[in-house]
């Protein structure tokens, strides 16, 4: 549960004084100041020099834009006298626009794509992995013993065959018998006269062009083509597919055409997609896939309502409970309060998961401290029952987030004055109608943003229903994924990291999308309807 | 100035970060002249220790730099995916070999030619290595799970897992029998053996030894008779769901079970605490053998890596070398892959009766669709053995669910 912690009334921190008045006049700015503020621009400059460097060797044009623009803007803003606003705002701006900004914007991109399992990369990278990969060996075929020779920039491999045979080829020229060679002990041909035999940090040097090498071993491409693995070793290979690039179709060794289907993956006739498939933008084929899948939409229903219910009762529990012992500690009178306090603060000082691990145990139905020892060993299944796992949740809940609701209204009570009450009870009220006509309403206007934040919150509560009940017990006759306790942001998890079926960020993305909206809707209602309760007063 | 230098210097920081960050979006590094890099293994903890000194003498004697990233086991696969195709990712990962359909269904990994090399190594692992025909990994380890015996409670090796019952029952001990589950999961992988003994393997095993992925067997009259068993076995409280892996292993360490169906990785805290065990093989429950899951542990090399060559260089003739495997097998304790360490490791009386199990084993399928399998499978086992509904038909339910998810 909990923290927008520097909100609340006793973490307040006090506002620092206007930096203006405590700075001498620009005039008078040191030569020291001045230094300093070379010296850093300098560094900023010089790492920025060294990005550029780096993103135009790789041809990244518009990161390159990107740092370049920024750079530019950096020096612009601090060379230039004035603009005092913006040297103080500059910083944190950026870290506005990469930490949220673009974060957000990317998360929001990623909705629009078919990003998740088998559509991982470029449609480049897709190819080439797919041509890598449908170089088989021979079965059965020799392992040929190669040097690697070098003549004019062009490589070439020196064959020694299992007969001993010795024979020289290029990727253009396919395999021809020579009788012109040198020989190392091993019988292995090292060397031909005219060609520059590679050693072993040559062939380092070159590997791709090396791993990539292909010699046919005769005129007839079918025969197959030697390749090496290691620069040492060499096998017969015979590529099962050959890409063409002026029609961007594969095709097999049957004749079978795959075609880019469209859908990010090449795909023939009869529906075969070869793997892997490559990111495209899809539009919002992932929300309404989100709305229309039967196996999406069922659990969609069911959970939305359940995180609803869990936010709303997680914070009305911890609230009420929370409020309650700020009251009976507000007693002016009341021994060892600060003993009380502290036991209290503890289950707020522990991380989240690590309680819900812990509860996790505590909750066994043969083994758990909470069956065995407070229940005398009956077995109640507070995991495994649909309606028990959701209570079970809310009261772990409930453990970890009243000590924050007890801060917050102990702070609270204690800032609304004590006159009101003495005036009240002078008028002859009661101490239950002091409080739900005076203290409370007063209450509530400090607290109602904290409860507003504490909702939204625990809608996103990841880490109490993954770590304890990780979303279960499933219904399995419903054959869908989602859980009796999943709520939202545990059910986008499930569908991004695939626990069931496959990974897709595209649809996680989608729901973190439709849950923002959701948070975003409930909030801006209640503070509406918190700042008429604060006109009330 | 004191405020501006802080910003300025805060503008440093931004800077320099903005330039990581944006410079990782963009693509490797393009072809050097000469070599100058290094090659990046992303490896555990445990395994970290041993590549060291490996790494040490391939860069003494092949002159690249092998940089060790240690990373927690069950991150590496996720980050690699995630990370390889921007050309950031390492060039090696270690990884378990049922990962394989997912890096490949997301391209990337390379196939890795092992050439005549492939016969040193277990026939198993180097099946459970390949995926659609090729080899991708260099397999280090293998292991799976057997049947430990607490030899002072149950004296004979119980031919039949109804006798292996009868004499847990004989023995007065607490549980007849013990084996590791989750509340919410059960565990597949544990109870698999019992059910292939019903002839129900997951996917139809094909003529070549691969499974099919297209074929979902575990719906067949044999996966149906072991949900009916798992009912019973439910009701008699010889399973029960609530009894973890943790749970498990202290009851049987505490002398509380004759059986314990579990894997090598608990053989430290059983002998530590001076258990009189056996390792026996796994009875059968339906008639026929009952063969555990294979897990084959090997490296794996990158799709996007630029140094290939001297990647195969370094797993092919330093990380599969006998020294290497050996040493691998002694922080793990898991047996070796390669055949001469292998025979070297059955030196161990342990290591070579869990390697007798392992071999009527099949390896644990590596097809992507398997992902799939995993959820539903151990949701149900756990419905069926709390008695939540008929087995039969739960257990159609569950293929039902399966199939509709690798059909898509």
């Amino acid at each position: 549960m909990s923290h927008p912690s520097p909100a609340s009334p006793l973490a307040a921190p006090t506002p620092p004084a206007p930096a203006g008045s405590l700075k001498p006049p620009r005039s008078s700015s040191s030569t020291r100041g001045i230094l300093i503020k070379i010296a850093l621009l300098s560094i900023i400059d010089a790492i920025a020099v060294f990005g550029l460097f780096m993103l135009f060797l790789q041809e990244s044009w518009i990161p390159f834009a990107i740092v370049l623009a920024v750079t530019v803007l950096v020096n612009w803003i601090y060379l230039t006298p004035g603009w005092l606003p913006a040297k103080y705002l500059t910083p944190g701006l950026l870290f506005l626009a990469v930490f949220q900004i673009f974060v957000v914007v990317y998360s929001g991109y990623i909705a629009f794509t078919n990003y998740g399992d088998g559509r991982n990369g470029t449609k480049d990278d897709a190819i080439s992995t797919i041509l890598l990969t449908a170089q088989e060996r021979v079965p059965d075929s020799p392992t040929y013993r190669v040097t690697v020779l070098e003549q004019f920039g062009e490589y070439f491999f020196l064959v020694t065959d299992p007969e001993g045979e010795v024979s020289l080829g290029s990727a253009d020229s396919p395999l021809e018998r020579i009788t012109d060679f040198g020989t190392d002990s091993t019988g292995r041909a090292d060397s031909v006269p005219g060609f520059t035999t590679l050693g072993f940090a040559d062939l380092l040097g070159n590997q791709r062009a090396i791993t990539d090498l292909a010699v046919q071993v005769s005129d007839d491409p079918n025969d197959g083509a030697l390749r090496t693995p290691d620069g040492s070793n060499a096998y017969l290979y015979l590529s099962s597919l050959s890409y063409d690039a002026a029609t961007d179709t594969f095709v097999d060794r049957q004749g079978a055409v795959y075609r880019d289907g469209g859908d990010g993956a090449f795909v023939n006739d009869s529906g075969r997609e070869l793997i892997p498939g490559w990111t495209i933008t899809v539009g919002f084929d992932n929300f309404i896939k989100a709305f229309t899948t039967e196996n999406i939409r069922g659990p969609l229903i069911s959970v939305t309502i359940w995180t609803f219910a869990f936010a709303i009762l997680s914070v009305a529990t911890t609230f009420a409970l929370g409020l309650f012992l700020a009251i009976v500690f507000n007693k002016p009178n009341m021994r060892g309060k600060k003993a009380y306090r502290l036991i209290m603060i503890l289950p707020y000082a522990f991380p989240g998961f690590l309680s819900g691990l812990v509860w996790l145990g505590l909750f066994n139905e043969d083994f758990g401290y909470i069956n065995q020892v407070l229940f005398g060993g009956a077995a109640i299944p507070w995991l495994n029952d649909p309606w028990l796992a959701k209570f079970s949740v809310l009261l772990v809940n409930l453990w970890l987030g009243f000590p924050y609701m007890f801060l917050i209204c102990t702070g609270a009570l204690q800032s609304i004055p004590e006159e009101l009450t003495e005036a009240a009870t002078v008028d002859g009220a009661q101490p239950w109608a002091v409080f739900r006509l005076i203290k409370f309403p007063l209450l509530l206007v400090s607290v109602a943003p904290l409860l507003i934040s504490s909702f939204a919150f625990n809608f996103n509560n990841f880490n109490i229903i993954y770590m304890l009940t990780g979303g279960g017990p499933r219904d399995v006759s419903a054959g869908v994924d989602a859980g009796a306790t999943d709520i939202l942001i545990t059910l986008v998890y499930k569908v991004a990291f695939g626990e069931g079926t496959g990974r897709d960020y595209g649809l996680a993305s989608a729901f973190a999308i439709l849950i923002f909206f959701i948070v975003a809707t409930v909030s801006i209602i209640s503070f509406r309807q918190t700042k008429a309760l604060e006109e009330l007063n | 100035m004191k405020v501006t230098s802080r910003s300025l210097m805060m503008t440093g920081a931004m800077a320099a970060a903005t330039a990581i960050v944006l410079s990782g979006c963009a693509a490797a590094e393009p072809e050097a002249p000469m070599f100058e890099g290094s090659l990046t293994v992303w490896v555990d903890a445990d395994r970290a220790g041993v590549l060291e000194d490996i790494a040490a003498q391939f860069e003494e004697e092949r002159g690249v730099t092998v940089e060790l990233v240690t990373k927690d086991f069950g991150a590496i696969r996720d980050d690699f995916i995630t990370q390889a195709p921007t050309g950031n990712g390492p060039d090696i990962i270690v990884g378990a070999h049922d990962w394989l359909g997912k890096l490949v269904q997301n391209g990337v990994v390379a196939p890795l030619e092992l050439g005549d090399k492939a016969s040193e190594f277990q026939e198993v692992a180097i099946t459970a290595m390949s995926y659609e025909g090729q080899n991708y990994g260099l397999p280090y380890s293998v292991e799976n799970i057997a049947m430990l015996r607490n030899v002072d409670l149950a004296a004979d090796v119980p031919a039949t897992f109804d006798d292996l019952i009868a004499a847990g029952e004989a023995s007065g001990a607490e549980y007849p029998f013990l084996v590791g589950l989750d509340p919410a999961a059960a565990d597949p992988y544990h109870l698999y053996p019992l059910q292939a003994s019903f002839g129900a393997p997951v996917f139809e095993i094909t003529a070549d030894g691969t499974y099919d992925p297209t074929a979902l067997a575990l719906g067949n009259e044999g996966g149906e008779a072991f949900a009916i068993q798992l009912a019973e076995w439910g009701a008699a409280g010889i399973l029960n769901t609530n009894i973890s892996g943790d749970i498990a292993r202290e009851e049987f360490v505490a002398g509380k079970s004759p059986f314990f169906l579990t894997g090598p990785w608990n053989l430290p805290a059983i002998q530590e605490a001076g258990i009189n065990y056996s390792i026996d093989p796994i009875p059968s429950a339906g008639g026929e053998t009952a063969s555990p899951f294979v897990g084959v542990q090997g490296f794996f090399i990158s799709s996007r890596s630029e140094n290939t060559l001297a990647a195969n260089e370094f797993l092919v003739n330093y990380i599969g070398t006998e020294a290497v495997q050996t040493a691998l097998y002694e922080v793990g304790g898991r047996a070796p892959a390669l055949l001469t360490a292998f025979e070297a490791a059955k030196s161990n009386a342990d290591v070579a009766a869990f390697g007798e199990v392992g071999a009527n084993g099949n390896p644990m399928p590596n097809v992507p669709a398997m992902d799939v399998v995993w959820s539903d499978w151990g949701s149900t086992e756990v419905a069926i053995i709390n008695g939540q509904g008929d087995p039969v038909e739960l257990w159609r339910a569950m293929v039902e669910s399966i199939q509709s998810k690798i059909d898509g």
